[in-house]
């Protein structure tokens, strides 16, 4: 039996903290033995705004922070053996393979072994002939034309091949999330394709590592319900793996943050579905057996979960241009400030119809009611007290540019033509990417691995 | 009181459907969330939002639950006019629920 494995996260997603990969390694390199970094930077969308970069530049479109996360740890990756497996490849993975090329060279490392999985983007191929709806968008219809980005989720196959030829660095574009991590394990242990019981856990462990901090105490402090220490030094994740598939979550000594059991039943669930079938490339993981234990301070060790075989179809994120969207925000304080908001919120709403607007708007108290809010208003109508002050911000949706800006720009005017009082007025128009998912046939899609010099 | 001084949570989003995962604090107060935090009552909570499914998922090894609520996130981050997009904030409006003290 091959000894224990162990994967660090250093990036939870595309701005995530840069030099949260340091700690982690140094403890991965203390530690000895078998060990694997992933980071983790492709949200759902990154890809689409990132092969927009590529359209405008060849030589980008990939994690733009790539270079600032490696640069600190390449040489005691390479000294330690420690491989680093990341989907910051987005768009562009052959140019993200480059430029951690150049960086090696700028830090004296000869002959690094850098590996680009391919194959996912698969605009223009037969993989978009033969369409199955996704779980959660049963309507959605493709339109070929305007695709920006079409990217299909690999598994953790192409990653373990990467690294079985000696990759020690490998840059993927989309893949699934714990495919970073699963990737490593096959490597390590040599788990078969039908081996659903260790790929499940596997997938569970890749799964809880794979936004970084939020399985040690990120996104979970509540002060004076759930008290988080040293939050500025927050520690990332390490799990130590066997080959039987067991595996304990713990972090670095000395960081802040804490694991328990609430931190990783939080992140357990995290995005997840109906917990008895997480779909991924490979592999159905079921939750619903797993117990947890903490078995020492900042060590929580997992069990329990299940395999069930990988579906037939993989799934696939489709970009299409959504539009414009425009946000415009003023503030108003003191004695009366929630009446000369709603004031100026009228006001600016019926100057966006004046100028033509027929598309969606929405306004928000932000201090009364926004984030919880719906589009509708409904719960500031029920919430009456008066704010100290508050927010004014309104939004809205257009197809063109020029409309967004005019209507958006209303908020500034408000500072001489609106309500009294109204200050600190801010505007911005973007445009706006929408995705869509299917699914797509397996044997249409090819993933491929290969070494960039 | 509500659902906070008894319960923790995290939300997460895919596409439009939003899920909260939401654990007793206490272990032995299980049953009580389970009766408690029912599909339609979470339903009307996210009724403002246009929440047009609740399914509730019971993960009783876990002391917990998870929550898939279809269509509160008005559009998702592909097209919310909400500052919160991915409706990350709104594990703060399950926990904000009235409940039943425990027995």
């Amino acid at each position: 039996m091959p000894e224990m494995l162990r994967i660090g996260c250093g990036s939870g997603f595309s701005g995530d903290r840069i030099d949260a990969p340091i700690a982690v390694v140094a403890a991965l390199a203390a530690a000895g033995g078998p060990a694997a970094l992933m980071l983790e930077c492709l949200g759902e969308r990154t890809l689409a705004l990132a092969q927009g970069e590529r359209l405008k530049d060849p030589g980008h479109g990939y994690e733009p922070m790539l270079e600032a996360l490696l640069r600190p740890i390449l040489k005691t990756c390479r000294a330690h053996h420690i491989p680093i497996v990341t989907n910051g490849g987005a768009a562009n993975p052959q140019a993200a393979a480059r430029a951690t090329q150049r960086l090696a060279a700028e830090l004296g490392i000869e002959g690094l072994r850098v590996a680009v999985v391919e194959g996912d983007d698969v605009r223009g191929t037969d993989a978009l002939d033969d369409l199955a709806p996704w779980e959660g968008e049963p309507g959605a219809v493709m339109d070929e034309e305007k695709v920006i980005a079409a990217n299909v989720y690999l598994g953790a196959r192409p990653i373990a091949e990467a690294l079985l030829r000696g990759a020690e660095v490998v840059i993927t574009g989309r893949c699934s999330d714990p495919a970073l991590a699963l990737g490593p394990m096959i490597a390590n242990f040599g788990w078969a394709e039908d081996d659903w019981d260790r790929l499940a856990a596997g997938t569970a462990c890749g799964h809880l590592l794979e936004c970084g901090s939020q399985v040690t105490g990120g996104y979970f402090a509540d002060p004076g319900v759930k008290d988080v220490e040293g939050m500025a030094e927050i520690g990332f994740p390490i799990a130590e793996i066997e080959g039987d598939g067991g595996f304990t979550i713990t972090k670095p000594a000395g960081t802040g943050g804490l694991v328990d059991l609430r931190t990783v039943k939080e992140q357990l669930l995290y995005e997840i579905h109906d917990p008895a079938a997480y779909l991924t490339p490979d592999v159905v993981l079921d939750i619903t057996g797993v117990e947890l234990e903490q078995e020492g301070p900042d060590r929580v060790r997992v069990r329990g979960c299940r395999g069930k075989p990988r579906p037939e179809r993989l799934k696939a994120t489709v970009s299409f241009p959504g539009g414009w969207l425009g946000e415009g925000e003023i503030s108003y304080a003191g004695p009366n400030a929630r009446a000369r908001a709603e004031l100026a919120g009228r006001t600016l709403l019926e100057r966006a119809r004046n100028l033509g607007l027929e598309g969606r708007a929405r306004l928000d108290l932000i201090g009364v009611a926004s984030v919880h809010e719906g589009d509708s208003g409904a719960l500031r109508g029920e919430r009456r007290d008066e704010p100290a002050e508050v927010r004014l911000r309104l939004s809205l949706a257009t197809e063109a540019r020029a409309l967004a800006e005019r209507a958006t720009r209303e908020v500034l005017a408000l500072l001489c033509c609106g309500p009294a009082g109204g200050g600190g007025a801010r505007m911005r128009v973007v445009d706006r990417v929408r995705t869509l998912s299917f699914l797509v046939p397996r044997d249409r899609v090819h993933p491929r691995v290969e070494f960039v010099a | 009181m509500i659902l906070h001084q008894l319960a923790h949570a995290r939300a997460g989003d895919k596409g439009n459907r939003l899920n909260i995962g939401l654990f007793a604090r206490d272990p032995r107060h299980f049953q009580h969330l389970a009766a408690e935090v029912t599909e339609e009552r979470v339903m009307a909570l996210f009724a403002h939002r246009g929440c047009t499914k609740v399914v509730r998922y019971d993960l009783p090894r876990l002391h917990g639950f998870n929550f898939v609520l279809d269509d509160v996130l008005e559009g998702g981050v592909n097209g919310a006019l909400n500052l919160d997009g991915h409706g990350k904030t709104l594990s703060f409006l399950l926990l904000g629920m009235e409940v039943a003290p425990p027995g």
